[in-house]
């Protein structure tokens, strides 16, 4: 059974991009993919998705920055990051090694931030997929969230795009009217795939206090209780693109994505649930195996879009 | 570094008062290399709600094969923690973060307030090996005598008489552990290490500030993974931006640290 299952034909591609699984981590969520290394063999993910890459390095919000949720967690971050320099110079060293693909993931004010940080990382060493967090502020068009409006979308994959040589992801956020909507937009900027969700807004108050429980006020909603949110997205995204989706939301084990790739996604990333378990991402591997050898599929890529309608 | 995620058993369940309970659990991988101020993230239940972890100091480790932990419930984790049962299983990420730098050339002092003085015990008691010239002062300060009884005479075990302090002069002192500080004679060359509510650990930064002795805090903070992965668990630092409390902590340098002073 066991040479079954590691024979198990678990390949996707994501554009030019060939992964030996589905499975990915998703940005904010793995670090620098170092850390899970007592617990891990990284070399058996699909990929990694790395934090968030600004040009210059930021602090981020102040605490509280994270408060637990019923089934999820609120998160205000505020992309905390070391910036593109010391990203390529300390960062991407100890990425070289670890013999998994590297989707690095970006983030910019404005458009030429954008352009920049894509044109920066084009000669790097090492990095197979840029991955473009767009529910950033547009600090020139009055802080509306790129991902928010159609072209300015587009505008930024384009921009990414041209500067990068290797495939493009560019992640959804959910705070919108029309998913869908964004997501052609993306695809006719030239996008090679998309990832979606990214999360959901959301708030917390502590009655006693008074108090917001984080110190910005809002913060981003994820782990299992989004999954119904991003399952529903990827099924919709997934009818309206022709380019590969990559689904992501509250994702826990191989049955979670197995329901993504029924909805339409090609790939999975696995973000909160890393807290909590650190093997999640392997042990999701292993069930996709399992169910491949159980169900004697030819391959993983024989459910994509196999959901069944009433 | 090591790390371990493990299923470990628990061997012994104590509950010293109606609210704070003691567990014991079987784990030669993470008794067998923790130090003191390292702690561990456990999970409470198996389902969706409570979903994350909870971090809890490593109070006490014996013959590199148990360790234990000494919380007050104060929520629906430590509930759950609360009601589990001895021969069950926890699943425990550990031993993380950096714990305390003993010292062994200054005097020592070790300042605990409430459930800040879990870690304590692990610290002394490794003291005690690594300086057995030099055994530390305790200062110890809670609600209650109800709250610090059964603590004192785990100090006392080692043969340490703990100096107490209670909000409602129940036991020892009535007020704050710095005014039972400032009473003690520290000599010019002293460390403290001090874990606790933040206000306390605050004043004793500044009592130790004042008479240029060292001092080293435990922070608390939220955290959601323990291992540098989320960046939640942030305390400003006096060299601008933030620390990260997982990985850079939770023991900091009290000089490193930024504290509101009011
Ligand atoms: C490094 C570290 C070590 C710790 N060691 C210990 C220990 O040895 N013993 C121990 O009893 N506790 C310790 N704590 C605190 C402990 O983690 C929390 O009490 C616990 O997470 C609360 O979980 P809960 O689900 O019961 O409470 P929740 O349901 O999450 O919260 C219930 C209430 O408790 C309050 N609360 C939550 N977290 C904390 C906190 N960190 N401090 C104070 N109040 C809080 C909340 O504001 C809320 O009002 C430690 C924390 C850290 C960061
Ligand atoms: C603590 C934290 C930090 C995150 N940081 C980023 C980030 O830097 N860039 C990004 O595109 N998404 C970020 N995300 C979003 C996740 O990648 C993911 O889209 C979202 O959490 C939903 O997936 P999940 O429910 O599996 O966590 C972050 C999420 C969390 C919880
Ligand atoms: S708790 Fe996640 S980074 Fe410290």
């Amino acid at each position: 059974m066991g040479s079954e299952i590691t024979s198990a034909d678990l390949r996707v591609s994501i554009g030019s991009l060939n992964l030996k699984n589905p499975v990915m981590t998703a940005s904010g969520t793995f670090g620098y993919a170092r850390e899970f290394e007592p617990y891990v063999n990284l070399h058996r993910l699909g990929a990694v998705v790395v934090k968030g890459i600004s040009i210059e390095p930021r602090a981020g919000n102040p605490p509280p920055r994270i408060v637990e949720t019923s089934c999820g967690m609120l998160n205000a971050i505020g992309l905390e990051n070391v910036g593109v320099e010391r990203f390529i110079s300390e960062k991407m060293i100890s990425l070289q090694g670890i013999n998994v693909p590297v989707i690095v993931n970006i983030l910019g004010d404005t458009l030429e931030e954008y352009r920049e940080i894509a044109k920066r990382l084009a000669d790097v060493d090492g990095i197979s997929g840029i991955e473009v967090n767009i529910s950033c502020p547009n600090v020139k068009k009055g802080g509306v969230a790129f991902g928010t409006v159609p072209n300015m979308a587009a505008a930024v994959t384009a921009a990414v795009k041209e500067s990068s040589s290797v495939p493009v992801i560019v992640k959804l956020s959910p705070n919108v009217t029309d998913i869908t909507e964004i997501a052609c937009a993306v695809e006719e900027g030239g996008a090679d795939a998309v990832s979606l969700i990214n999360t959901l807004i959301g708030m917390a108050i502590d009655h006693r206090s008074r108090r917001p429980q984080l110190a910005n006020v809002i913060g981003g909603l994820s782990g299992p209780a989004i999954k119904p949110v991003a399952l529903r997205m990827v099924y919709q995204v997934a009818q309206a693109v022709s380019i590969p989706v990559i689904g992501v939301g509250g994702i826990e084990t191989a049955e979670d994505i197995l329901e993504f790739m029924l909805a339409g996604a090609t790939a999975v990333q696995i973000g909160t649930a890393n807290f909590v378990n650190p093997r999640a991402s392997e042990e999701a591997v292993e069930g996709l195996a399992h169910y491949v050898a159980e169900q004697k599929l030819g391959s993983i890529r024989e459910i994509i879009g196999g959901l069944i309608l009433p | 570094m090591s790390q371990f995620q493990e299923k470990t058993q628990i061997t012994r369940i104590e509950r010293l008062t109606e609210n704070i309970v003691r567990i014991t659990l079987d784990s030669p991988d993470i008794a067998s290399i923790a130090k003191p101020g390292q702690f561990v993230m456990i999970r409470t239940g198996n389902g969706k709600d409570p979903l994350l972890r909870r971090p809890f100091s490593i109070s006490q480790t014996s013959n590199s094969q148990h360790f234990q932990i000494l919380f007050k419930v104060v929520g629906r984790g430590t509930s759950l923690l609360a009601h589990s049962r001895e021969g069950e299983y926890l699943s425990v990420l550990g031993p993380l973060g950096n714990g305390f730098r003993i010292n062994c050339k200054s005097r020592n002092c070790l300042v605990g307030g409430g459930m800040g003085i879990a870690p304590l015990l692990f610290l002394a008691k490794t003291m005690l090996r690594k300086c057995p010239n030099t055994p530390p002062l305790v200062v110890l300060g809670a609600r209650n005598r109800e709250e610090l009884t059964s603590l004192v005479y785990d100090f006392a075990e080692l043969g340490l008489s703990a100096h107490t302090a209670t909000d409602d002069g129940s036991l020892g002192h009535h007020g704050l552990v710095t005014d039972v500080l400032k009473n003690l004679d520290l000599g010019t060359n002293c460390t403290s290490y001090v874990c606790g509510p933040h206000p306390m650990m605050a004043a004793v930064h500044l009592f130790c500030k004042d008479r240029n002795y060292g001092c080293q805090v435990s922070m608390e903070t939220n955290m959601a993974c323990g291992m540098g992965a989320c960046l939640g668990c942030i305390v400003p630092v006096t060299k601008g931006g933030y620390g990260h409390a997982c990985t850079d902590g939770p023991v900091f340098d009290a000089k490193e640290l930024v504290w509101e002073v009011k």
